[in-house]
């Protein structure tokens, strides 16, 4: 489509352009010997009007023959024939309007008057050509740099996407090897247990799976995820791990992105309650405040221990996660008090795909 | 399996996870010459357990409560054969292989048990690299120590970098100057200058490492040399190397 022809605003800029080139045809056409000023302006007029949209043509042949990847013959031909061509056309049509003109009172005689400009009419045609198939190929340039700038944006999303996606699907290998680490020693002192660690991390793994792939999931789904993170984790800590949940009622079926909160409980094991011997609790809170939902994680940590600090990456990822998905509608908040660290997350409440 | 013309070998078990702990326990049960004298859930207790019994062998965990298996390491030293036991921790791996270290990957088969007992046994009496060595190539890249862990006899001392003021070479050692007190670690104090952070931590003279932070001011002392005044009114020696260092770090302090 032509970028000026379909956009009224750049259509009015263009014609804007245009009003200099008629004042100066004016101006050439009553020079000594030549026409008065209203038989020049009555010419001129119509005549750059209707050249001026004939010049948007030259769009066309630009097109047909770009600037790096065409022939130099095949350029000048092209553009040369083409400016002869449509210049001796419009030639033809002054020369149909001066007669039409010279019918009417107060115009007799015109045309045999524009007849000695006939010359000076075509050489303005074919250098005003000239000029439009530059102004063509300056738009064409700037029209591809756009569009290179668009493709390069699009590659970036793109990349962004496939990245988030990946961070979503991680399954902690250190976590998984301890796992079958826990099942291997079960084999031979308790067979039975060692048979339920297996069905718990299988459905571990089915649901990170399963929820991984998906756009937005509930509260309620994230929380089963965690527990059956933290039954798995119970059986390699024992009495370590202690969990307590603050979650309202009415926060449940909310939406959020997967796995949200299942890497920062395991943060809350790994970075906190994995360094005390003793163990530690982690608090979970969720509550609703009208048009956001706050979640709080919460869990005690040894404030020797340097990485219980910076939970690192992770956070990190959540970080992103939340900023590619809600801009700053949603915050992510790191807090250490004495031995206990806290991560608050704020997010748009949302509700079965609508905002709530 | 036992032989009586076999040595006995005394050995410790380092694992948070109760576990862990049996497993190995299952698997040196058949090795009548492997008696386990400690078990011990934290690094803490290792230490503890390592300098009071004295074992010819340690099965070391890596990820641990309060002190990691290499800040064990460094403070247990490696006069005795030690197998590292580890999950997944792909910097520490590389750190094995470099030094041809024993290691045990979780979860380990009995075969695979042996095969590291069995080097162990070719090996004992044998020396592994120091301990220094060790954990600095097993720190990932661009990462510095964020504390220094010391051994007080039994007792262990943790001090973060950010605490200290001041290092100085003491023949085999370092005395490691924090609050107003100063620990001695067996390590020299170029091995030190690769853990510390070069932004924070400065080697002004062939015996001292300096804390920037805890620099006030840059005094003129002779004709070629300068002393430093710190926060706690101390004064270090600072040689003419070790004055460029300086001027280098705070003119790109200042630039930025």
């Amino acid at each position: 489509m032509h970028p000026i022809l379909f956009r009224l605003r750049n259509l009015g800029l263009y014609l804007l352009a245009w009003i200099p080139v008629a004042g100066m045809l004016v101006h050439s056409l009553t020079r000594p010997g030549g026409l008065s000023w209203t038989e020049a302006i009555a010419v001129t007029v119509p005549l750059c009007l209707v050249y001026a949209f004939v010049c948007l043509a030259a769009w066309y042949p630009c097109r047909a023959t770009p600037l790096e990847k065409s022939s130099f013959t095949r350029l000048v031909l092209t553009h040369l024939t083409a400016a002869v061509v449509v210049s001796a056309v419009w030639t033809a049509l002054a020369r149909a309007l001066a007669i039409a003109l010279a019918r009417h009172a107060g115009f007799v005689g015109l045309d045999q008057r524009l007849e000695k400009h006939f010359s000076v009419l075509w050489a303005t045609g074919v250098l005003l050509w000239f000029l439009s198939v530059t102004f063509h190929y300056v738009l064409l340039a700037e029209q591809a740099a756009r569009e290179a700038q668009e493709r390069a944006l699009e590659a970036r999303i793109l990349a962004r996407d496939a990245e988030l996606k990946a961070l979503r699907a991680q399954v902690n290998p250190h976590f998984l090897f301890n796992c079958l680490h826990s099942i291997s020693a079960l084999t031979s002192a308790d067979a039975g247990k060692a048979r339920e660690m297996c069905i718990l991390l299988a459905d571990f793994l089915r649901t990170t799976l399963r929820l991984g792939g998906k756009e937005t999931i509930t509260l309620d789904e994230e929380l089963a995820l965690v527990r059956s993170y933290l039954a798995i984790e119970k059986v390699r800590f024992g009495a370590r791990v202690h969990m307590e949940e603050e979650v309202d009622k009415g926060a449940t079926g909310l939406l959020l992105p997967p796995l949200l909160l299942q890497p920062l409980v395991e943060n809350a094991i790994r970075h906190g309650i994995a360094n005390l011997p003793e163990g530690g609790i982690i608090r979970l809170a969720a509550q609703r405040n009208d048009d956001k939902v706050s979640i709080t994680l919460e869990n005690s940590f040894d404030p020797d221990t340097p990485s219980s600090l910076k939970t690192g990456l992770g956070l990190d990822n959540i970080r992103q996660r939340l900023n590619a998905r809600y801009g700053t509608d949603a915050s992510i908040a790191v807090r250490t008090e004495g031995n206990r660290f806290s991560v608050k997350l704020q997010l748009p409440a949302q509700q079965n795909g609508v905002s709530a | 399996m036992s032989n009586t013309g076999e040595k006995q070998i005394r050995a410790v078990i380092v694992d948070d996870e109760e576990l862990a702990r049996q497993m190995l326990r299952e698997f040196v049960l058949p090795h009548k010459e492997i008696e386990i004298v400690a078990e011990c859930a934290n690094g803490f207790e290792a230490v503890k357990a390592v300098t009071e019994l004295k074992p010819d062998l340690v099965f070391l965990d890596i990820q641990m409560p309060k002190l990691n298996g290499f800040e064990v390491l460094e403070l247990i030293g490696t006069d005795m054969a030690i197998v590292f036991v580890t999950a997944y921790d792909e910097y520490a791996l590389r750190a094995f292989d470099i030094h041809a270290v024993d290691y045990l990957l979780k979860p380990f088969s009995a075969d695979r048990f042996e095969t590291a007992l069995q080097r162990v046994k070719q090996r004992l009496g044998g020396k592994l690299p120091p301990a220094m060595e060790l954990s600095s190539s097993a720190r990932p890249p661009a990462q510095y120590a964020e504390r220094i862990v010391v051994r007080d006899g039994t007792r262990v001392h943790i001090i973060p970098v950010a605490k200290l003021d001041y290092a100085e070479a003491q023949d085999d050692y370092v005395g490691l100057c924090t609050e107003g007190k100063t620990h001695l670690k067996q390590q020299t104090i170029s091995s030190l200058e690769t853990a510390l952070d070069p932004a924070q931590f400065v080697r002004i003279h062939r015996s001292y490492i300096v804390n920037l932070e805890k620099v006030i001011k840059i005094e003129p002392y002779s004709k070629d040399n300068h002393v430093v005044v710190l926060t706690n009114g101390i004064q270090l020696p600072v040689s003419r190397s070790g004055y460029a260092r300086l001027r280098a770090l705070l003119d790109q302090k200042t630039k930025r």
